[in-house]
């Protein structure tokens, strides 16, 4: 005796066009067409209910209605790939990217790459953090290979639309009406509150070379590549101002933490 | 197969599944809510408000863990990443109970969301228990296997239900986790006799009841056709097949299941009463 048929009922459960699998019966042994549906309607329903609860802000935007449709089309064409569906609907900023019934608002993708960046803030790893004057003590001749360790649930988002005051504006009483332009977003939860602010369109490339490990004289060299005014010092004190520094190290000195 | 000591360690009392929006009411005046459950996949990020939560109730409560992903029907092999993060959660949590259901939500194709059904023949009971082992063995415990609400038949089926739970228990050595209302779902739904069914189960092998609510439709032959949605109150049959299993077989952990549509802590709070009238009935008559 071998296994059941998984294959054919997970085809026939994705396609509504495809007939119910030979030997899926109702109790007298006929066809179980409409309890077969049962279990159709299940997988979308609830897969289009994760991304309500993931996305609510673009969900405002477009209304239920058009939300709740565009969301069937996407759970179909991504469905979720492992059973964490608290991080389900990663590719749906690239999904809208490329959905022409929402052509009509060029920010939406970038709507959904904040509530998701959000979401994953909210779901990473807990990290002390330690005061940015750590970074005062390292002695200067050292800053250029200072390491800075981050916070695990920092996040960037940039967009050429103003993303952060169309979010807020959809989610924050008296929230002001968002000007065009574009906007860069910093996402971080240091303890249980996560915070969100503006920082300089030129910071995101800066910030993910910290993330990346690069030195600050590395990180802040490329940058000043790309701008000759990067001021590095301005971009320090945001960034440090977030509460995201976890460590200090020099790159080649075994002891990890400068004195102080 | 690896030997376990059937056991629960949560009281003989109401619970119920923990959702966020309840932690004030739940820490302020819990009321006769005496143990909370959780959907294990919701808490297994990396940290944040989840874990503080979890970490601060745990305290105060004991904690039913419940998985709904772990696929254990499912014909392939166990996804091991999601096992060890299963495993990483009750590390830390180290919940009074685990539990998962007797259905399969992962195919190759990936992980599909929803709890489906399998034909109850000695191939599939061998497959699931084998899998149950598993579990246990990564786990380092004994799992309640929960019977399913079903909406379907399959034509292969050799067995009824209660008697291929039996045949999973006997070889895996897990517990059983008995919903009360997916005996009331699958009974309307395959034309069966709900007190039947539960004066068949092997009720010596359960450490918790679930109880929850449905929906009401027809099939295409204008038949009863109940959905299992927990999404509103449990209905009366289900309370009063849930009563005959307490004067039966005595007090036993009993869950209430709201997981959409998810009502005021007050609504909640007496269906736990309810369940408590129930349970307190049977220990003061036992006294």
């Amino acid at each position: 005796m071998t296994l059941p048929d998984q294959t054919a009922f997970t085809a026939a459960l994705l396609d509504p066009a495809q007939p119910v699998p030979d030997g899926i019966v109702n109790p007298d042994g006929s066809p179980a067409r409409r309890r077969f549906d049962v279990y159709r309607n299940n997988v979308v329903a609830g897969l289009v209910e994760a991304l309500q609860a993931a996305y609510p802000t673009v969900r405002r935007i477009v209304g239920e209605k058009f939300f709740d449709a565009m969301a069937a089309v996407y759970v179909r064409a991504h469905p979720p790939t492992d059973p964490l569906m608290i991080l389900y609907g990663a590719e749906l900023p690239a999904f809208l990217d490329g959905f022409p019934p929402a052509a009509s608002l060029p920010y939406l993708p970038d709507v959904a790459r904040l509530e998701y960046a959000r979401r994953q803030a909210y779901h990473a790893p807990d990290a002390a953090t330690i005061q940015p004057e750590r970074l005062g003590a390292v002695p200067p001749e050292e800053l250029d290979r200072a390491v800075l360790g981050l916070h695990p649930s920092l996040r960037i988002v940039a967009s050429d639309h103003p993303v952060l005051s169309i979010w807020r504006f959809n989610n924050e009483e008296g929230a002001a009406k968002p000007e065009p332009g574009a906007e860069a977003v910093l996402i971080c939860r240091p303890d249980l509150s996560l915070s969100m602010r503006a920082i300089p369109l030129d910071a995101p490339a800066f910030i993910a070379d910290l993330q990346s490990g690069a030195t600050l004289g590395a990180a802040a060299a490329a940058a000043s590549t790309r701008d000759a005014g990067f001021d590095l010092g301005l971009h320090l004190g945001g960034l440090l101002s977030s509460n995201c520094l976890v460590s200090v190290t020099i790159e080649g000195v075994d002891d990890h933490d400068p004195p102080g | 197969m690896t030997t376990h000591t059937h056991q629960t360690g949560l009281p003989p009392k109401p619970g119920v599944g923990y959702k966020p929006q309840h932690i004030e009411a739940i820490l302020d005046d819990p009321g006769p809510v005496a143990w909370l459950e959780i959907h294990a996949e919701n808490y297994m990020g990396g940290g944040g408000v989840p874990h503080a939560q979890m970490r601060a109730l745990s305290e105060r409560f004991p904690i039913s863990c419940h998985g709904v992903g772990l696929s254990i029907g499912g014909n392939g092999p166990l996804d091991r990443d999601h096992l060890d993060r299963l495993r990483h959660l009750v590390e830390w949590l180290k919940p009074a109970m685990f539990s998962e259901h007797l259905a399969w939500s992962t195919h190759e194709t990936g992980f599909l969301n929803d709890l489906l059904p399998l034909p109850y023949t000695s191939r599939t009971a061998q497959h699931v228990a084998d899998h149950i082992d598993e579990v246990q063995t990564v786990l380092g415990r004994q799992m309640l296997l929960e019977n399913p609400s079903v909406y379907v038949a399959f034509a292969e089926s050799t067995m009824s239900e209660t008697d291929f739970l039996r045949d999973v228990a006997q070889r895996s050595g897990c517990g059983l986790l008995l919903d009360v209302n997916n005996v009331y779902v699958s009974a309307t739904n395959q034309h069966y006799d709900p007190d039947a069914y539960l004066r068949d189960f092997p009720m010596h092998l359960v450490g918790e009841i679930h109880l929850g609510g449905h929906d009401a439709e027809e099939d295409d032959r204008g038949d009863p056709l109940l959905i299992d949605t927990h999404d509103r109150e449990v209905i009366d049959p289900v309370w009063a097949l849930y009563e005959t299993v307490i004067a039966r077989h005595g007090a036993m952990p009993t869950l209430i299941e709201w997981d959409s549509d998810i009502p005021d802590w007050p609504v909640l709070e007496g269906e736990a009463r309810r369940a408590d009238a129930i349970l307190s009935g049977v220990s003061l008559a036992a006294e």
